[in-house]
């Protein structure tokens, strides 16, 4: 299910641990990176990978907010809400986002290209308001116009087909 | 006054200070050989312990103390965990020393395996620093093959591998022995203690698990002495440490104070002075989990142990989140409580339905219909989650809440009396 380099990064995971089970939040991540979420057929095989239970797996799918247990936009804007940006203006930045985006927060564009979700502190709080896009690297001190200028730069990198 | 010695923040700015070259250039592992060739591992503890250091991931336990603790006589292998996990609001500082300076990190996790007989460290990051674990992996792959990792260190017979491991977002695994579960492939549940990690930690074994900045502070401590450590604090706490500044500053940031430093120079002198010329209002001094203090504390305290501790606080992990006259401690308070009701694991009845009670009498008086009486039951439900639950997360909900209700109860007056206003009149659409 997973690609031959995924496949390889995976065996070698599991030599670092005395383990096989320990490999499991790393597998994910490399699973989810192929897949964009995790689905139910990807746990049952990554269960058969490390030699562990399917419980075990979907205990740990559900216990992590990162691991997505259902298709997300292409573009997961996460925006941080925590009290330190909150005394920024997160929520003006949220708010901009979902007028901009037309959803809700927890929602997708029916294009499927974007999902705004409310996060934790992300560890960015001397740059606040900020946001992660998938596992990227922060967008920080945001403004309008900057949420503008990535919202513009995701579009035209999707369809550049190189996103 | 002389310039501030910087310890763990002395190669930050320095261009491209996180490869190995310029870190070589700068000190870099000297302090990795001194111990390797020239101390016994019992020397390097002794150091430690003379140094004065605390730990810097939020409880300030001794270091040394704790290395102390691992048997020597155990047959099992022992674990060099670094907590990375770095996810209590207010906290930025161990993103800024593994992006600036992987190499102090590994250095201080090599001398640790070397003290505690341990060939094998893990560096738990947590999921969303995605990034900064590709930094420190292409680090740990420049220290492998230049020598620093891996089979026989340095041409001595000692021997240790490093590697990173992601979380994926849950604020309990930085809990240590959430951690620990998270590390082994399980749901971040808190274990029992004790056992202690120190004698049953990781897959049972002796375990150290430290955080970020306590260990890239090691390799100064082993270069310089514990002594010289020790003097650029105060006596109980001791050497210099990060904080990192955010909220309403000039100049947020991560910046390094010696221990015993006032507060009041942090906000003038470094972050620049309260934003807009606008007055202080309150500063949680230690990350979210720390009881709020009022302006007028906050200019008189003294960043140490003890002095932050007569105010009723704590230095936690060295997150300062500082909020002029246009907060409202109501709904910063309310935030947080939110934040604690979301991470909470959900093992234990008085912290899984106790956050979430709590949350929904914040969110009756913010929403409108609270009741004069909500003040006395969110301190009658506060006892009943505090000290009664099976980590101390329940407490780091509870804490922001008693504290800030006694020293700002005008904003909780204030929440209240807009909740009845809300009530009665119809909400603007
Ligand atoms: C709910 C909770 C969250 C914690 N989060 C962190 C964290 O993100 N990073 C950290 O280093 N320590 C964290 N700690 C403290 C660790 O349990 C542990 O004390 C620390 O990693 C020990 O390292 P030190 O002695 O070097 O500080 C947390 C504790 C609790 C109770
Ligand atoms: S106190 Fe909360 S976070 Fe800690 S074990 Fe209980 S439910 Fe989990
Ligand atoms: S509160 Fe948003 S990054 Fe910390």
């Amino acid at each position: 299910m997973l690609t031959p380099e995924r496949e390889k990064k995976i065996d070698e995971l599991l030599t670092r641990y005395p383990s096989s089970r320990s490999a499991l939040l790393p597998a994910l991540w490399v699973a989810q990176e192929q897949y964009g979420w995790i689905s139910l057929e990807l746990q049952k095989y990554l269960a058969i990978r490390l030699g562990i239970t399917p419980e075990q797996v979907r205990e740990v799918v559900t216990f992590y907010s990162m691991y997505n247990e259902r298709p997300v936009g292409k573009y997961h804007l996460q925006v941080c809400c925590t009290t330190p940006c909150m005394l920024m203006g997160s929520d003006d930045v949220i708010g901009y986002l979902e007028k901009k985006l037309d959803i809700r927060r927890g929602q997708t564009t029916a294009d499927g290209l974007f999902t705004v979700s409310q996060v934790e502190c992300l560890g960015s709080c001397g740059t606040a308001p900020m946001l992660q896009v998938n596992r990227e690297k922060y967008d920080e001190n945001l403004t309008y116009e900057k949420v503008d200028a990535l919202v513009d730069r995701l579009r035209a990198q999707a369809e550049g087909g190189n996103g | 006054m002389a310039e501030p010695v910087r310890v763990v923040s002395k190669r930050f700015g320095i261009p491209d200070s996180h490869t190995l070259g310029v870190y070589l250039e700068h000190d870099g592992y000297v302090a990795l050989e001194k111990a390797l060739k020239s101390m016994q591992p019992a020397d390097v503890i002794e150091e430690v312990k003379k140094s004065a250091l605390r730990g810097r991931g939020g409880a300030g336990f001794p270091t040394g103390m704790k290395w102390s603790f691992v048997p020597k006589d155990s047959p099992k292998p022992k674990y060099i965990v670094c907590n990375a996990d770095e996810s209590e609001p207010g906290t930025f500082k161990d993103r800024a020393l593994m992006e600036n300076d992987p190499h102090s990190l590994i250095e201080g996790c090599l001398i640790a395996a070397y003290a505690l007989g341990s060939h094998t460290c893990y560096i738990y990051i947590r999921g969303e620093y995605g990034w900064v674990q590709d930094g420190m992996d292409a680090a740990i792959r420049e220290a492998y093959e230049k020598g620093y990792c891996g089979k026989n260190i340095l041409g001595t017979d000692f021997s240790c591998d490093v590697y990173t491991h992601p979380g994926a977002g849950a604020y309990i695994c930085g809990e240590e022995t959430a951690l620990l579960n998270s590390l082994e492939g399980k749901r971040g549940h808190p274990r029992i203690k004790p056992p202690f990690p120190a004698v049953e930690g990781l897959y049972g074994c002796p375990t150290v698990v430290n955080n970020v900045e306590t260990l890239a502070t090691v390799p100064w401590i082993v270069q310089h002495g514990g002594d010289a450590f020790r003097q650029l604090g105060t006596e109980k706490s001791g050497g210099t440490r990060l904080v990192s500044v955010c909220g309403h500053v000039n100049k947020p940031g991560v910046y390094e104070i010696p221990l015993g430093y006032p507060m009041k120079d942090l906000l003038e002198k470094e972050c620049g002075g309260i934003r807009n010329g606008n007055k202080l209002k309150a500063v949680i001094p230690g990350g979210s989990s720390v009881p709020i203090i009022t302006a007028e504390e906050a200019y008189s305290v003294k960043l140490d142990f003890e002095s932050i501790g007569e105010v009723g606080s704590m230095l936690g992990s060295g997150g300062v989140i500082v909020m002029d006259e246009t907060a409202d401690i109501f709904e910063s308070t309310f935030r947080l409580v939110h934040f604690y009701k979301h991470e909470s694991c959900g093992w234990c009845t008085p912290c899984r339905d106790g956050s979430d009670w709590m949350e929904q009498l914040f969110d009756r008086i913010a929403i409108g219909g609270g009741r004069q009486e909500d003040l006395a039951l969110i301190t009658s439900l506060g006892k009943n989650i505090e000290g009664k639950s099976h980590c101390a997360l329940a407490d780091a909900l509870v804490w922001p809440i008693t504290s800030s209700m006694k020293k700002f109860p005008e904003d909780y007056q204030r929440a209240i009396e807009r909740s009845r206003k809300l009530l009665h009149e119809p909400a603007a659409v």
